[in-house]
């Protein structure tokens, strides 16, 4: 009896183990040679079942049908999630302070010191200018910094690797995976073509580029007494900086902005932008009485310190959107 | 206040803040040569240091404990953004400048062999920008400036991730990217909701809304949903445990300098933003009315176990460290999760503690795989420690420290941890899962010492002999002991940390 | 509920968006497509801000002159200007967090030849077999 138990567990331990007798009939494959791509070696594993541990077949099993599984079990959870989330926020909003309504939380006396004294303390005629470049402005230059890491990374990411590549051929990895994977086209990185004889596009950019260099500059400068400033008139700058390389090459861009341009000009108009708003803080909070003076509202030279950041925020906003066209497209500035 | 403590102290947030952020713009400027960028933030991150140091004696000589806020701009607390520094804000910078600048220094010879010349510079500009951040997020007394300062901590954090080229760093950094962008969706949401009850975003006078909205019992639910999601948001970025899968890929296949970083810190500011809105914006009695602190509880205790169970399956050993770095996460928000000054001063230790002890080990792992030729595998390191003994010492004291050897940094905080949860009504649940949960480090860390203590004679023979650098000596023995005084002497920081706590 | 959920229609029509972004997010394979739903979410937010900062019947805020060489500063003319602060910066960090994620893609597909971050992950996992199946064959052949 005893015995019969052991030989049973025996039995039952090798086959977990997977160290029990080999079938006859099972085929083993020599192995295959290892310098094949793996799409298309041989698929082996599974025809040695009976070897297989029982680790090695719950292995098998999940690389079969996990990643299946697994998909189909994080598909249903975010739906869920989803679904439970816009439930209970539709269930807040429904909750939230009406729509449109004066005697919401949120008109209260910080609003109305912004509007009833806002044009005297900062001289911006445009109030929200006053509070993103006055009253809060330490958001702002976080803001400016958010974008300028964003450049700093896009730059690190596409630029110093691919003009890598020209210097020293290919790196290996490329070799292996994109050339095996990507056969089809070219490679990403020379979708854009530039062609000499686009007449249409040529003339258009001709008559349209000074008008749009104009408008961003009014939007600029504007940006204390009218709707704009730094950020939208450095968008419109850069259209006309994208739509120069389209026209007339990258090569025409590239003689007056280059990397090292591009570089400098963020670095310094930032670098502008910390020291003056350091300034303001530093006298703010020491209540040093500040040298800048504010203006008349409603003049061009008005608004204390904040035509000046508007000006720095512009270029950084035109050089890093043009940045980044040029580094998606070219993989070069 | 501002008289009690002298002006150059009273200037030292916004200075700091401000010196980081300045040489995070003029690096991209220097010249490449001669490793001058890192030079000039290695300066710079040690100037901070010093400048946190001087302040946290300012503010707490004499027994005292003072707080005071700082004015950002010519326009006072609702109307102006404002930071606010008290002695727990300048234990952390100070903590922060230290590993970071240990970190940087530590890894120097890794860092020159994983990035190349061009993408150096840039590195620096990251890691200054980083602690430029960690420093808002630590002083800022505005919510929304703390958003605008994740975003760009979360940026600064993936790119150097990424800045190790190889296409696993790519895959990593864009995982770990899109989960802190729903992470940062999130808190951006309940920042409007907030907005919107309470018309403020500086901390104190939301705080005082939301207290009036509590008491007359109204918005109690969008109140529970912007806690829900703000919490959500933050703990995805902090790597709570089933937001977690991000960080070993991240972690573990980045640069030796980036995973310390990373590790060390880059969590630790999401943290303590946590603590901050918790205590500064909710009250802690808002935070228990609402029930968030039972969920941040279990979930720490789930996270204390899960990154241990995960730990015990990797077989690279920057990965089991990447994963052991979840479950002491789970550590701390089990002290959050406890609600009390002492559960959050013992948090706010294990923060401090973890800050100098996960650098060590990612430091001393960069050293050994470096030893055994580039190998990351555990076996890979056998006999590693007769190579490179600095090494190999930090990796023994980092494992002891992580299990909670008496004398090691990691025993303090997990003392003043049982030590906080002694009459809270969660005091067995807690206990056990400490006990388990050093249990399960020891199972993973106590291997790994064995066998880098393995003499291996096959393998020693292909081992790379070259001796670590004079930095890299330093910057361990710096960080050892570093790990003796958390051990052997935190009480004087518990207490001033207790002290920090009750005035945040 | 209904009721108030059609008077706050701005704000249910921001968080359904918002829903609709969050599940791009989670549930998309292609990394673009994951990109656009972080800007739809994004862009949810946006439009939650703006229906949060609108007082019915009041000016934009831009100081208006009183015809005597003044301005109107009485708060309740304008609305509230803070949503559109928020909403500026809003807008600067998702260009730069959208910017750094395409560039981040790009350099994926450059690797591995799709957009897919799982099929990444399987395709690297089987290289890295097959490098170190080369290595150890190397290590042995030279033993």
């Amino acid at each position: 009896m005893n015995e019969e138990l052991r030989a049973i567990w025996q039995s039952f331990f090798n086959w977990v183990m997977g160290i029990g007798p080999r079938p006859e009939n099972e085929v083993i494959p020599p192995e295959p040679p290892p310098d094949l791509p793996f799409t298309q070696r041989p698929n082996d594993k599974y025809t040695r079942f009976h070897e297989a541990t029982l680790k090695e077949r719950y292995t098998q099993w999940l690389e079969i049908h996990g990643l299946h599984l697994f998909s189909a079990l994080y598909a249903g959870l975010s739906v869920l999630t989803c679904v439970v989330i816009v439930a209970l926020l539709l269930a807040t909003v429904a909750e939230l302070p009406p729509f449109g309504h004066e005697g919401n939380p949120a008109n209260n006396e910080v609003i109305r010191r912004y509007v009833e004294r806002g044009g005297n303390e900062t001289g911006a005629q445009n109030i929200v200018a006053g509070l993103i470049l006055d009253y809060r402005a330490f958001d702002t230059f976080g803001e400016s910094a958010v974008l300028f890491t964003a450049a700093v990374s896009v730059l690190m990411i596409l630029g110093a690797s691919r003009r890598g590549k020209t210097d020293d051929g290919e790196s290996p990895h490329t070799e292996s995976a994109g050339r095996n994977f990507l056969q089809r086209g070219p490679p990403a990185m020379s979708l854009h073509t530039f062609r000499r004889d686009d007449a249409i596009l040529r003339g258009v950019a001709t008559l349209s580029i000074p008008a749009i260099l104009m408008m961003g500059c009014v939007v600029v400068i504007n940006g204390h007494l009218s709707p704009g400033g730094g950020f939208s008139g450095g968008a419109i700058l850069s259209t006309a900086l994208i739509l120069a390389a389209n026209a007339y090459g990258f090569g025409r861009v590239h003689d007056f902005f280059s990397e090292r341009t591009f570089i400098v000009s963020s670095s310094t108009a930032l670098m502008i932008y910390a020291m003056s708003k350091g300034y303001s803080f530093f006298t703010g909070a020491n209540h040093i009485h500040s040298i800048i003076p504010k203006g008349t509202i409603g003049d061009i030279l008005s608004g204390g310190l904040i035509l000046p950041l508007n000006i720095c925020v512009g270029l950084i906003v035109a050089g890093t959107l043009y940045g980044f066209y040029a580094l998606f497209s070219e993989g070069d500035i | 206040m501002n008289e009690s403590i002298g002006m150059f102290a009273y200037n030292i947030p916004f200075a700091s803040i401000f010196l980081m952020m300045i040489s995070a713009i003029i690096t991209p400027l220097l010249p490449d040569k001669n490793r001058i960028p890192e030079k000039l933030s290695c300066v710079m991150i040690g100037i901070v240091g010093v400048l946190s140091a001087y302040l946290l004696y300012a503010l707490t000589a004499g027994g005292q404990s003072l707080s005071f806020n700082f004015m950002m701009g010519h326009f006072p607390a609702p109307w102006g953004n404002e930071l606010r520094a008290g002695p727990l804000e300048a234990v952390l910078s100070l903590v922060f400048c230290a590993a970071m600048l240990l970190s940087l220094t530590g890894n120097l010879s890794s860092t020159a062999e994983d990035i190349a010349p061009k993408r150096r510079n840039i590195f620096c500009v990251l890691v200054n920008l980083l602690t430029a951040s960690l420093l808002a997020l630590t002083y800022t007394n505005d919510l929304f400036t703390a958003y605008v300062f994740i975003e760009i901590n979360t940026i600064a954090a993936c790119a150097i991730v990424a800045v190790k080229e190889s296409p696993e760093t790519v895959r990593a950094a864009l995982r770990y990217l899109i989960m802190s962008l729903v992470g940062s969706g999130l808190v951006m949401i309940a920042i409007c909701l907030l907005y919107d009850l309470t018309g403020h975003l500086l901390m104190q006078d939301m705080s005082r809304a939301i207290h009036g909205l509590v008491a007359s019992k109204s918005y109690i639910m969008p109140l529970t949903v912007s806690l829900a999601l703000i919490t959500a948001g933050l703990a995805i970025k902090s790597a709570l445990y089933p937001f977690a899968s991000w960080l070993p890929d991240a972690h573990g296949s980045s640069t030796n300098a980036s995973s310390a970083i990373l590790s060390g810190l880059v969590l630790k500011g999401h943290i303590f933003t946590i603590i901050k809105i918790f205590h500064r914006v909710y009250g802690l009695d808002v935070i228990h009315l609402l029930r968030m602190d039972t969920v941040i509880f279990i979930l720490g205790l789930v996270a204390m176990i899960m990154g241990s169970v995960h730990a015990l399956r990797q077989t690279n050993v920057k990965r089991m460290i990447a994963w052991s770095s979840v479950a002491q996460v789970g550590y701390i928000f089990l002290g959050v999760g406890l609600n009390t000054t002492a559960g959050i001063a013992a948090a706010c230790l294990h923060i401090i503690v973890h800050a100098c002890v996960k650098p060590m080990l990612f430091t001393a792992a960069g050293g050994l795989s470096n030893a055994a030729g580039h190998k990351k595998g555990l076996h890979a390191l056998m006999g590693t420690f007769y190579v490179n003994i600095w090494a190999g010492l930090g990796l023994i004291a980092g494992a002891f420290s992580m299990m909670g050897i008496p004398g090691f940094a990691g025993f303090a905080s997990k003392l003043s941890l049982t030590l906080a949860s002694f009459g809270h009504s969660t005091v067995v649940w807690a206990l056990s899962a400490l006990a388990a949960s050093s249990v399960l480090n020891a199972l993973y860390y106590v291997p790994a010492v064995i066998v880098v203590l393995t003499h291996n004679k096959d393998a020693q023979k292909n081992f790379t002999a070259h001796a670590p650098t004079m930095s890299y000596k330093v910057s361990m023995c710096i960080f050892l002991a570093l790990n003796f005084y958390l051990g052997l002497f935190c009480m004087p920081l518990l207490r001033l940390i207790t002290r920090g706590v009750s005035v945040l | 509920m209904l009721e108030k959920l059609l008077l706050n229609h701005y704000e249910a029509a921001a968080v359904i968006l918002s829903g609709i972004g969050l599940t791009n997010l989670l549930l998309q394979r292609n990394l673009i497509k994951k990109i656009i739903g972080l800007n739809i979410m994004d862009t949810a937010v946006y439009l939650f801000l703006a229906a949060k900062g609108y007082v019915a019947g009041r000016a934009a805020p831009i100081l208006i002159p009183d015809g005597a060489g003044g301005w109107i500063t009485s708060s309740s003319v304008y609305v509230n200007p803070i949503p559109a602060g928020l909403v500026l910066t809003g807008i600067v960090v998702s260009v730069s967090v959208t910017a750094f994620a395409l560039a981040l893609t790009l350099k994926l597909y450059e690797s591995y030849g799709t957009l897919n971050i799982d099929e990444a992950l399987m395709k690297m996992t089987q290289e890295q077999e097959q490098l170190e199946a080369r290595i150890d064959e190397a290590q042995e052949e030279a033993l």
